[in-house]
Parts: structure tokens; sequence; C-alpha cells
């Protein structure tokens, strides 16, 4: 993919990428000519088609290792759903019972998405935090 | 305003370089591979990966060097049928020497195929990291020189397409059907499309023959085709039936534009 400052009628160079950590991309490009810069922000779903592919916006600047994307991107892990410790169970149980089955699934698919195995109540805590489910 | 093609700066990220980077990277890894060899049908259950393992051994048995990969990436049987062992770097060595690699190898017992990312909409990108998946088990293994390389296809097309790509040529094909008419049907599509794709047929399989399942697929489609029925496997086959139908596969000529 390549950016154009239309106004210049310039291509921009690539300046940086950044994985903030939230299945989101980021990456600036700047006008050599007139020097501004843009950001292409990807959400997860378009991150993930990239990761895809094997490939790396900005280049590799090392060569893949064997099974990369297998090792990184497979989750060898549980026969089913990810397991909820005993404190992590208590605090599900303390959810009211009317929305306790949708929280429990937004937990389970949250560490399916992570490759967590193991809900705990710190896993739900960061959850909470990431996905602004304050008071679940 | 210009276009994608009017930009003649290169493109920093270099996605089509490193697309290029990994099909040379299962190129050179299956130069010593003599003859790749895709055993498909089209229909699930007719017991391709029964037939694949154990023409695999049979051909080892032969005293040819044998892999199997096992494609069926959602399903993977291979390990089990070759009583491969753990190991923390492919290819496993299962009986009678058959080298073979399986997304089994690297999922626990009874996991499903699940890949980390967004669940919502994962077909947009399921699709591309199952092939991802597939180029990594073709070129991320140290085969060294091999006889043949079979490939376990699971049922459908997706992934015979996948590898086409990946290949760079289409590879030869082994069909395997049942005699029963529905087992016909899809197969026949499946063989089509591979001659549609340039596959050379090396021939059919026919597996169950018994009262159990009765029908003329195999012959059906031999006629259809023009390609011989190789064997007619029975539901209790004896190594002497594998022995004849390794026989029968190795002294398949090669057409000049299949992988290998």
């Amino acid at each position: 993919m390549k950016f154009l400052c239309v106004e210049c009628d310039q291509q921009m160079a690539f300046g940086e990428r950044q994985l903030p950590g939230d299945g989101t991309l980021a990456a600036t490009f700047k006008c050599p000519k007139c020097g501004r810069v843009v950001a292409m922000l990807t959400n997860p779903m378009e991150t993930q088609l990239v990761s895809s592919l094997g490939v790396e916006i900005g280049g590799r600047t090392v060569p893949a290792e064997p099974f990369e994307m297998v090792n990184s991107m497979v989750v060898a892990g549980s026969a089913g759903s990810p397991a909820w410790s005993s404190d992590a169970q208590e605090r599900l149980a303390r959810v009211p019972s009317f929305v306790r089955g949708m929280v429990k699934k937004i937990y389970a698919d949250y560490a399916k998405e992570r490759g967590i195995n193991e809900i705990t109540p710190a896993v739900m805590d960061t959850a909470r935090a990431e996905l602004g489910l304050e008071g679940m | 305003m210009r276009t994608y093609h009017q930009l003649t700066d290169p493109d920093r990220s270099g996605l089509a370089d490193q697309i290029g980077a990994q099909r040379r990277r299962v190129a050179e890894r299956l130069a010593g591979v003599r003859r790749i060899v895709a055993v498909m049908s089209g229909k699930g259950g007719v017991g391709k990966s029964y037939v694949t393992a154990h023409l695999a051994r049979a051909l080892a048995r032969a005293g040819r060097a044998v892999g199997v990969l096992d494609a069926d990436l959602n399903g993977p049987t291979i390990p089990g049928l070759l009583q491969t062992p753990p190991v923390a770097t492919p290819p496993a060595i299962g009986l009678d020497g058959v080298k073979c690699v399986s997304m089994g190898q690297f999922m626990n017992e009874g996991a499903p195929l699940t890949f980390k990312g967004p669940t919502a909409e994962s077909f947009v990108w399921r699709g591309a990291m199952e092939a991802s998946a597939l180029r990594e088990l073709l070129g991320d293994v140290a085969w060294g020189t091999l006889d043949f390389l079979l490939l376990d296809l699971p049922p459908g097309m997706q992934r015979y397409m996948e590898l086409c790509d990946l290949l760079g040529n289409p590879p030869a094909v082994l069909t395997v059907t049942i005699p029963t008419p529905e087992s016909h049907d899809a197969v026949r599509r499946a063989m089509r499309a591979a001659v549609d794709r340039g596959s050379q047929l090396l021939g059919i399989v026919e597996n169950m023959v018994g009262p159990q399942f009765p029908g003329s697929a195999a012959e059906d489609l031999s006629r259809e085709f023009s390609v011989p029925v190789l064997s007619r496997i029975l539901f209790n086959p004896t190594a002497a039936d594998w022995e004849e139908l390794a026989s029968q596969v190795s002294d398949a000529r090669r057409t000049t534009d299949d992988a290998r």
C-alpha cells in the first residue's frame, strides 16, 4: 500500500509502526515535500487480516522464524472453553442471573481471542478495563 | 490524482516481496521432493486419510523416502494413523519411517483449531490464516530428500486451490471415492476442478468396497475422466492391497506440468 500527498503530488514515506496491544495497528506516513504526516489506523479485523498473510506493515527487519504464524497465532490450548478459577466463578456468581450468561460469554470470548486458558479475577479486571465493562 | 501503479517509489512495506519470499521458501524446502501427490476426494468420510497413511507406509516399505503433510487442519488424523511421537520440531517420524507434519502436532489433544484474534466476523480472516498455516507446514519443515510427499486433503476444494497457489504448479492428484452414487457426484466435481486447474489425475482408489456401499462410482468416474481405477480396497484390506496400490502410484507417469 502507498500513500499520496495529493496537494504535493508526492508519494509519502513510511514513518513508523505501532502496535498498541489492543488488536489495532497504527502506521505513519510523511510527505517528503511538505512534511505533512498522516496516520493509518486499522481496526482489529483489518489488523488480523494483514497478520494472517504472514506479512508485516513497514517491512520485515528479520526473516520469519519457522512456524512463526502457527506458533504465535494458533491457540494450542484447551479442548473446550477457557477454564474458570474458583474465585473467578465466585465473582461471576455475584453477577445478576439475567445477564450472567452474556457476561460469561464476553469474558470467555476475551480469553479465547488472547489464547488465555484460565479466567481469573485478574483476567476479568483486565478485560473490564479494556472492554469498558465497569460494573460487570 | 495519480494511482498506485503510477507511484514509482518502492512500497516500504514490500508486501509483494514478502509474499514472494514466502513462496521461495516453500520452493526451496520442496526442492528435494521428487513427486508431490495430493490425495483428495471432494467427499467427506471416504477414507482419504486412511488411504494416504497406508499408501505412504507401503511406499516406505518398498524402499521409498516418503513424507505426509496432513492438510486437514481442522480434523488432523494422520499423526494417529502413523502413530507419530510428539516432537518439538516437525517432521515427526511415524510407522515404517514415514515423515509427517500435521496441525495435530501444534494443538492439544481434543482441542479445536482456534486462532488468536477478534472472534467477530472471523470469517474475514480465518481462511487466510489457514492458508498461512498450510504454507508453513509446507515450507518450514526440513523434508530433506523425498521420493513422495503425499498431501492428505480435507473434503472440499479450498485446500487444493490453496496448494496450487503455494506450489506454483498444480500437484498430481490421487482420487479417493466410495462406490455410492452420492460419492460419485461429489467426487466428480472435485475431479473436474482438478482438471480445470491443470492437475494430472493419477487414478482412482475405490475404498470401502463391499455390500454396505453398493454402486459403481469408481468405474463411472474412470470412464468419464479416462483415468484408471488403481485399486479397490475392501473393508478389511491386506498389506498386499496397499503394496499393489503403492506399485501403481510409483509407476504412474508424470506430466510436464505438475508440481513435481
